[in-house]
């Protein structure tokens, strides 16, 4: 078998050395009765060209984003990768290692990950960031109870324009953890009032913007209201490109920003692996999840990174942790760290243009169809499309004419009332003949 | 004269009239290697003996320092927060955390004195 | 005939001191800046057209503050990775035998199927009629776990281990609440020898943590657990094999005891990769699996995740799975998103779980087949006990000279008065060019060293690698104490100053202020 190299000469060898005659003495301490002869029902070994062909005829059976005029975001949003980020975490050293425990080896990891958290801090306008979350959801979740220990109150109120499936994680997890969760009514203007919402026992208010509708939110506001009653100001994002061109976190006084990277440096992979992006003031430092790298010196002097405050995580705080993460997302903060290092400012900047210009043309050209109405007074990327028909039953039409046109948001809001909404996003791979089609095919449609 | 007192926990407090002056003694500071951080109580605190009062920090530990009798804490050592290292240097000195005003004098007699925590710390790894 | 011949022969003095140089390089091995000491503001390594002229609809809504980010053209970014990755030790380049971690080869098929555009080029919200294919994987690679776990239904959304953790634990109070018990059982039972991940996380959950002592053979036994179950347990979180590398011989005892008790079993399955094919999980008595992903399947840890962690669940613990999980209608595969009219706990994560290590574990389950993943876990327990009894003369064994599983636990006695600790032993290794094993972890054992070889070290890489761990043991015995407490001396930097990253935090780059 091509992964294991011991032959059958060497394990006899090997099991002399040890003082067993036989592979299952080593295996005694497994109760008899519970010892399975093999796994029968799985089949046999498989030679690689037969694993290609077999998994090659089960992707062909999905149509990839790029082979249709695609106008999907909500959370994920298909991006032009640069063809030396993936070159480049495909190399032995970064693929293959492990968390940087011996720094004096892993110096490549580190400075990669010193270079990610002042990227992170800068692109959201905060003071510090970490070394990386599982996604944006989850960093979501953590950001709520990084502010109820902040706070020492267990309340959190969420915006109803927080994705909803990042609400459903922070409701599961504040269920789980005995904190109490006020969630805001679905809200595509984005006019909900939050601040009438804060009393004296919010931890925290969690506002995502841009919103899942798509509308931008001054937050400016809300961190006042938030602040005069002693709670925080949990700013979200779903697109780390919007910050090239919208309103930081940092910039809107927020304790706390988190958010989803995968749209800088990753592919869509049907929902994961993503990277959930955390940035923080350093005032709330020891108090913040995941891991850190930070500066220091050698035995030599020379300059060099390591993981620190470590007595915060799981592996010596154990139950008094900020969080149980010990795995992150590596290898997809190098990702984003190269593409944002490959875009510079100006690069994301012009991008985030491209993104908004985009989706500018495609509002006006659907808004000319008889029918269609675009809710949003403002919008960086993506925006709410009010059809005359269930959202549902039309995007589904679209598809089988070969667009994908959104998403329907009853299919992540069912009973909201929004069976008539689609929320469309648009990047920098659409053209001109995408947005043609798009447009000739919703008429079809209609 | 002041007398020092031990827990079996390694803090120490030196008592002084009504109040006494709690830190880690300096077998602890040793077993934590060098102090990153630590964090007293607030001042107006009260706490209960045995109770976790404060949290002291290497680069591969964190520990929880407990209260060794009842009372008020009624001042902390700054100076700790902005260089944790002087618990290292002179844990039983500049080293201190907090100053507490003792509910109950009698809470002293459970703790050990010098010499018993020094016959103590043989008994120990 | 050639009378000015140039030299063909080094004339270089051996033993020579060796010269410093101008860059601070040494031939292959460079220093590299940060991005933000040689990157610029305006530079990008991105073409992007001009957008088209429209009016903004922003609004009010622009960023003002600057982003202050530096740009490489692409030689520049290029160069910069890879200079940085020459840095990092990887299993690319040697053994990499830290234990509980399973760092076994990653073969290169699943990167190729991973980047099939059917799999990466999917939006995990696109209509379910256009991703066919990405839940044939989630359905194939959900069975295979279930076959090898022995289990009822798996939850595939976890990120990670921990999160894994989190799911199970999850599903266990839910299924406590269900029973009206919620009130009453609030604690959990976890040994010392526990990762730190399994008590963090019942203390996020609202539990508190009692615990469980081994018993000098370094196995949980059914009496140990009985004597700590009260109505008031919820679960016990058992490891296995435990964190010493010695399978819970009494597992079924204390599951019989735990479900007597009213309590559930969760099972961390760090450690699976011991026990594939010899025996199931579900069969054993637990109620909640973690597989790792990273570590059982060989998907790559990339420095550091990401990772994947589903959950292998009984059956009385199934209907409490978290969304979204896959049903089947006929042939037909679907996505239940939504936990109302369920018993569902809730949602662990946006979308749908790691698909990218799902179709990574797929690739390699499917390359091993039933007979090649058994000869994997027999050759991980072989080659750990070959190490064993290949050193057991030289270094203390905190459990006598017993079997192991897939890794070996050893101890600081033999240490003991040499003057050198675990930690410079470790850092010998790394001079010998090789990354240490597990270091001071399980705590319960003093300066403990975990080796887990696994199945991919081929004979002569364990040959080697023991008899380079005789050497260093044998050079402790002689007092060679400047060896270990120099080290590394030859790696790309010497030991580093960590009370100081702690003391004084620098975190990021910051501008330096114009002077």
């Amino acid at each position: 078998m091509r992964y294991l190299p011991l032959d059958v000469e060497e394990r006899e060898v090997m099991l002399a050395r040890v003082g067993v005659s036989d592979i299952e003495a080593l295996f005694a301490d497994i109760p008899a009765d519970k010892r399975i002869a093999g796994l029968m029902d799985m089949p046999r070994a498989m030679s690689e060209m037969a694993v290609d062909r077999k998994m090659a005829a089960m992707a062909a059976r999905s149509r990839p984003a790029g082979s249709m005029p695609f106008f999907l975001g909500a959370g994920a949003y298909k991006r032009h990768i640069p063809a030396s980020v993936d070159h480049l975490i495909q190399r032995s050293e970064f693929l293959t290692s492990y968390t940087p425990y011996q720094p004096e080896i892993a110096q490549g990891t580190l400075q990669v990950l010193f270079e990610f958290q002042t990227q992170v801090a800068a692109l959201t306008g905060m003071e510090v960031a970490n070394a990386s979350m599982y996604d944006g959801s989850t960093a979501c979740g953590e950001a709520m109870l990084t502010a109820h220990r902040l706070t020492k109150r267990r309340k959190a109120i969420l915006s109803g324009g927080l994705h909803p499936q990042y609400a459903d994680v922070a409701a599961t997890l504040a269920h789980m953890a005995g904190a109490a969760i006020v969630q805001l009514p679905p809200d595509v203007k984005g006019a909900e009032d939050l601040a009438a919402a804060i009393d004296g026992e919010t931890s925290c208010v969690i506002v995502q913007s841009p919103d899942f509708f798509g509308n931008p939110r001054d937050l400016k506001p809300v961190a006042a209201a938030a602040h005069a009653k002693g709670a925080l100001l949990v700013a979200v994002f779903t697109d780390p490109v919007s910050l090239g061109a919208v309103r930081s976190p940092g910039e809107m006084d927020a304790d706390i920003a988190v958010g989803e990277g995968q749209g800088i440096g990753n592919a869509l992979s049907f929902g994961g692996p993503y990277v959930g992006l955390f940035a923080t003031r350093m005032k709330n430092l020891r108090q913040m999840p995941g891991r850190l790298a930070g500066e220091t010196v050698d035995a030599d002097g020379r300059r060099s990174f390591v993981l620190t405050l470590s007595t915060r995580e799981q592996h010596i705080r154990r139950e008094k942790a900020t969080s149980n993460i010990c795995t992150n997302s590596g290898l997809c903060a190098l990702a984003f760290s190269i593409h944002l290092t490959l875009l510079g400012e100006a690069g994301l900047k012009r991008l985030a243009a491209v993104n908004h210009a985009n989706a500018v043309r495609l509002a006006d050209r659907l808004s000319a169809i008889p029918g269609i109405e675009i809710v949003n007074a403002h919008f960086f990327n993506e925006f709410t499309m009010r059809t005359p028909r269930p959202a549902a039953d039309l995007i589904e039409d679209l598809a089988s004419r070969g667009v994908i046109g959104g998403l329907p948001a009853s299919r992540l809001l069912p009973d909201a009332g929004l069976d008539d909404c689609v929320i469309v996003a648009s990047t920098e791979v659409n053209d001109d003949d995408d947005r043609a089609a798009y447009a000739r095919a919703l008429a079809e449609c209609l | 004269m002041a007398e020092i007192r031990y827990t079996k926990d390694h803090e120490y407090i030196r008592v002084e009239g009504d109040e006494g002056v709690v830190g880690i003694s300096d077998y602890a500071q040793k077993q934590l290697g060098d102090v990153v951080f630590a964090e007293p109580p607030p001042v107006g605190r009260k706490l209960n003996a045995g109770e976790a009062a404060a949290v002291v920090e290497s680069v591969k530990a964190a520990s929880d320092v407990f209260a060794p009798v009842s009372g008020e804490v009624v001042a902390v050592n700054s100076e700790v927060e902005s260089s944790p290292g002087i618990i290292n240097e002179d844990a039983l000195g500049r080293g201190w955390l907090f100053r507490i005003k003792l509910a109950n004098r009698d809470d002293l007699s459970a703790l050990m004195d010098e010499a018993a925590y020094a016959d103590y710390l043989k008994t120990l790894d | 005939m050639n009378v000015r011949a140039r030299p063909t022969r080094a004339e270089v003095e051996p033993g020579a001191a060796l010269p410093e140089t101008f860059t601070g390089a040494r031939a292959l091995e460079v220093e590299e800046a940060l991005i933000f000491e040689i990157g610029r503001r305006d530079a990008t390594g991105v073409d992007i057209e001009p957008p088209a002229p429209v009016a903004s609809r922003l609004g009010p809504h622009a960023r003002e503050k600057a982003l202050d980010l530096p740009g490489l053209t692409e030689p520049e970014a290029v160069r910069h990775y890879v200079r940085l990755s020459r840095q990092n030790y990887a299993i690319d380049l040697g053994i990499y035998p830290l234990g509980s971690c399973t760092m076994k080869h990653n073969p290169r098929l699943n990167e190729k199927m991973a980047r099939l555009p059917g799999f990466a080029d999917v939006h995990p919200l696109q209509p379910e009629s256009t991703v066919e294919g990405a839940l044939m994987v989630m359905a194939a690679l959900a069975d295979a776990l279930l076959k090898m776990t022995g289990m009822s239904a798996v939850a595939m959304s976890p990120k990670a281990g921990a999160h894994g953790e989190l799911c199970g634990m999850m599903a266990i109070k839910a299924a406590i609440e269900a029973r009206g018990e919620a009130e009453q059982r609030k604690v959990v039972l976890v040994p010392d020898s526990a990762h730190g991940t399994n008590p963090a996380t019942a203390a996020l959950l609202g539990f508190s943590v009692r615990a469980v002592e081994a018993g000098d053979d370094g196995v949980v036994s059914a009496e140990a657990v009985k004597n700590a179950l009260a109505p008031d347990v919820a679960a016990i979180m058992l490891t296995n094999p435990n964190t010493c590398g010695l399978f819970e011989r009494e597992i079924v005892g204390v599951a019989e005891a735990v479900h007597d008790a009213g309590a559930y079993f969760y099972c961390d399955g760090a450690n699976f990769n011991a026990i594939v094919g010899k025996t199931r999980p579900g069969d054993l008595g637990v109620d909640a699996m973690h597989i790792n992903l990273h570590k059982t399947f060989s998907t790559p840890h990339g420095g550091g995740g990401p990772g994947a962690g589903p959950v292998a669940l009984s059956e009385r613990l199934a209907p409490f799975a978290p969304v979204p999980f896959l049903a089947r209608e006929g042939d037909a595969l679907r996505l239940v998103e939504h936990a109302e009219g369920t018993q569902s706990f809730g949602r662990m994560t946006a979308f749908h779980g790691q698909m990218g290590m799902f179709v990574r574990a797929l690739a390699f389950i499917l390359s091993h087949g039933a007979d090649g993943l058994r000869q994997a876990a027999e050759d991980a327990v072989l080659s750990a006990n070959y190490i064993r009894a290949c050193l057991n003369d030289v270094m203390s064994a905190p459990f006598g000279d017993r079997v192991c599983m897939h890794e070996v636990l050893f101890d600081d006695r033999w240490l003991k008065d040499a003057g050198v600790t675990t930690l410079d032993f470790a850092k010998a290794m790394i001079d010998e060019g090789f990354h240490p094993m597990t270091v001071y972890f399980p705590l319960i054992v003093h300066g403990a060293m975990l080796i887990e070889p696994t199945e991919s070290e081929s004979k002569a890489s364990l040959d080697l690698f023991i008899m380079t761990l005789r050497d260093l043991a044998f050079a402790v015995q002689a007092g060679k104490k400047e060896r270990f407490l120099s080290a590394p001396v030859y790696a790309p930097r010497r030991r580093l100053d960590e009370t100081r990253a702690a003391r004084q935090p620098v975190l990021r780059w910051t501008r330096p202020s114009a002077l």
